[in-house]
């Protein structure tokens, strides 16, 4: 509890120090202004993303080419929507919404410092983030798209991709990887030195060592990705031989150092999704999280073991059978750590007074999905069973079950859980149940064919597949436009709630939200605190 | 006053560091360039095959069947082929094979081979004493050369069990037009009626020079 801070003295006309529109939102340092910027670029750009989906579903109901034969390839157009979609959804709906918006609104306020350590940077880090989606969005109208998938595996994003859109999105994975990677130092400089005092760090809540794992992750994944793209970049323009064999380069090392990348890129992405959950669960319990320090140690050890174990995404480039029993036998270990997670979960529940109000539904959706996506990460994690299905549909299914209906069910949890606090107004109630099963409905009924499609052998990455395959892409694609229809609910949701949700109080959760910013007004003020809260007992910050 | 100062110091340190951090991250992705390439080198990773001075006078009775592999990239106009599809070698016995590489353009092309065995793990004892992949190869339009291999497979791969079970070995190579310094070098030290479009001072397409292997 805040006991040396009063919610009912907040008041004190901050009101006057807000600055004008365009300084506010524009020239923001303020850790909430910069926080609901990034939600709503995220929600933007995640909208786009989802179209993208919907245009390769309708494309793939039928056997044939029907949606996408106006363009003169529609083979490289598939494939540039394709990668359209992994590079938006990953960098510019994921990241942005779970780091830069729940990150950035909540932590300081949960750890009781006043603001983010470097307000300023903090605001380059989202406009360097809006100028990476900028640059992404000219490389698919400038040149003939990038048809790499995310992974742009070389020679194809090399030789193979003349033309300036592939260096458009070169640039773009570079200003956003920037601005990640000063967000990430902001977050551990805010989490070292910026607690209240009280708050040590066994004391803070979840969500904020989520978010400090993740700011590590980020800190020490994403220089790699920088790096690796500067070679590529320079390697297709100033004649360096990095990955080309004919100046003594090697392809595959643009492989390891790739994944070396991109698997911690999958933990960035859901670990700040658990911080979430950990702090709904709680709440809707009414109970402490069940083996606090387990779940935030938990995390850590999820984030280290992330990084030994990229190899797992490339067992059919020709490893020899013990460098793959290792990758697999370090891949199942994090089974462990993320099974402390989820039964800790199943535990705090267990006994709890649960209420399953509309953010613990989709923290529950997260639970039960996530676990379905990491069971079929376990089946994949073998070497010898992933030779028959690397690159078909079953990896599709598996990664956006830990995806889409992990990280994104993560975010409109936190989205449910929070937008009262964040705008001051409640959400519809019967409006938002609809929004969660219409979603849970259509997001399993448009991945879960996906596995028997993948195991029946169907290839990712193509525009058309055979008659074969007809029925599990045709229930797919009806699940991908309820999932759509569902999102676009949401969309009138959040207007709804913002014009016309009814007034909250500072703790509309109630018994179970003992985070420090339910202490505070919904919205809170401009400047959060007036004095520093201080922390009483322990073991109620959890 | 002095906690606040006290407070951006200490941030200002923490950033540092961590800037410092993703920098020294960035580096390392540079180095890891040589670094893998000398990880190969020393390990055998990925069949990466070692390079000996001389074979070590020792031959056990097991032999194993050493087959020979040749692609090209697509855009190299050349014919790479073994001249024997495979050869049986006693574990310690030096042996000779030769591949043929011809030039199927009407200009000077540097060529440049990378090389592995099958499986992967048999290249910690593949040993190379001589092969033409060691540099870039110089062929002049319709000039075909016969390139040796000279090799031994350690005589120690019995110690180890877990070797029992390597029968057969492919040696395989990949041939792609050069854009190396040595090959710049090479091309521009031609005499100029070497150079594309003079016509004279190509060699006869049969002739074969086999003294530009090594």
């Amino acid at each position: 509890m805040a006991t040396g801070y009063n919610a009912a003295h907040d008041h004190h006309d901050h009101d006057h120090h807000t600055p004008g529109f365009w300084s506010r939102w524009f020239l923001s340092t303020n850790h909430k202004d910069i926080g609901t910027l990034y939600l709503i670029f995220s929600a933007f750009a995640g909208l786009i993303g989802a179209a993208l989906s919907v245009y390769m579903r309708m494309e793939l109901m039928e056997p044939g080419v029907q949606y996408m034969g106006w363009h003169q390839n529609p083979g490289h157009h598939w494939n540039s929507v394709v990668t359209a979609h992994g590079l938006i959804m990953v960098f510019f709906l994921v990241m942005p919404a779970l780091i830069g918006g729940f990150g950035n609104w909540f932590v300081p306020i949960m750890i009781g410092a006043p603001d983010m350590a470097f307000p300023r940077m903090n605001n380059i880090s989202f406009w360097l983030t809006v100028a990476g989606f900028v640059m992404l969005v000219c490389s698919v109208f400038i040149g003939d798209g990038v048809g790499t998938g995310w992974t742009i595996y070389v020679p194809l994003s090399s030789s193979g991709s003349p033309g300036p859109s592939m260096d458009f999105a070169i640039f773009s994975l570079h200003l956003a990887g920037a601005g990640s990677i000063l967000g990430a130092a902001n977050f551990i400089t805010t989490i070292f030195n910026m607690r209240t005092p009280g708050m040590t760090m066994h004391r803070m809540p979840l969500m904020a060592w989520a978010i400090l794992v993740t700011a590590f992750l980020l800190l020490l994944a994403l220089p790699v990705l920088a790096g690796v793209i500067t070679m590529l970049l320079t390697d297709r323009n100033f004649g360096t031989g990095f990955f080309d064999p004919a100046k003594g380069g090697d392809p595959m090392l643009f492989m390891h150092l790739f994944w070396f990348f991109g698997h911690p890129e999958v933990y960035i992405m859901i670990l700040p999704a658990f911080g979430i959950v950990s702090q709904i669960v709680s709440t809707f319990s009414r109970k402490p999280v069940f083996g606090y320090l387990g779940m935030a140690y938990a995390m850590v050890a999820i984030g280290v073991v992330g990084f030994v174990v990229w190899a797992h995404h490339m067992y059919t480039v020709g490893m020899d059978v013990d460098t793959r029993a290792y990758f697999m036998a370090a891949t199942m270990v994090i089974a462990v750590p993320t099974g402390v997670k989820i039964f800790s979960w199943v535990a705090t529940m267990w006994g709890g007074s649960i209420r399953f109000e509309v953010p613990m539904l989709w923290a529950i959706g997260l639970i039960f999905l996530f676990t379905v996506g990491g069971v079929t990460g376990v089946v994949l994690a073998n070497a010898g069973v992933d030779i028959a299905l690397h690159n078909t549909y079953y990896v599709i299914a598996h990664f956006h079950y830990v995806l889409s209906l992990g990280a994104v069910f993560g975010i409109f949890a936190g989205f449910y859980y929070w937008i009262g606090k964040m705008c001051g107004r409640q959400y519809n109630e019967t409006l938002a149940q609809i929004h969660f099963w219409t979603t849970f409905i259509g997001v399993n009924v448009t991945f879960f064919p996906m596995h028997f499609a993948g195991l029946a052998g169907m290839p990712r990455h193509y525009i058309d597949y055979p008659d074969a395959f007809a029925m599990w892409n045709y229930v797919s694609s009806w699940g991908a436009i309820l999932g759509f229809a569902s999102t676009l609910l949401w969309v009138f949701i959040v207007f709804h709630t913002m014009f016309y949700g009814r007034k909250v109080g500072a703790n509309y959760w109630g018994e179970g939200a003992t985070t420090i910013e339910w202490q505070v007004p919904s919205p809170p003020a401009f400047h959060t605190f007036d004095e520093l809260p201080k922390i009483g007992k322990p073991a109620e910050h959890h | 006053m002095s906690v606040a100062a006290g407070l951006a110091g200490r941030n200002r340190r923490v950033v540092v560091a961590a800037l410092g951090f993703a920098t020294a991250m960035v580096g390392l992705a540079y180095a890891s360039a040589p670094l893998y390439d000398l990880f190969c080198r020393v390990t055998g990773f990925a069949g990466t095959t070692q390079v000996a001075v001389a074979a070590p006078g020792r031959v056990l009775a097991r032999e194993v069947t050493v087959r020979f592999d040749a692609n090209r990239d697509g855009n190299l106009p050349w014919k790479f082929e073994p001249l024997q599809v495979s050869v049986t070698a006693k574990l310690g016995e030096e042996k000779l094979v030769f591949y043929r590489a011809t030039n199927l353009s009407s200009r000077p092309i540097v060529g440049t081979a990378t090389y592995n065995v099958t499986p992967d793990l048999a290249g910690s004892w593949f040993n190379k004493i001589q092969c033409f992949c060691f540099t870039e190869q110089l062929l002049m339009p319709g000039q075909s050369i016969d390139m040796p291999v000279t090799f031994f497979v350690d005589p120690d791969m019995a110690n180890d069990r877990k070797y029992d079970r390597v029968s057969t070995i492919t040696l395989s190579y990949t041939f792609f037009e050069a854009k190396t310094d040595r090959a710049r070098t090479l091309l521009s030290n031609l005499p100029a009626s070497g150079k594309p479009g003079t016509g004279a001072g190509v060699p006869d397409p049969r002739a074969r020079d086999t003294s530009k292997g090594g």
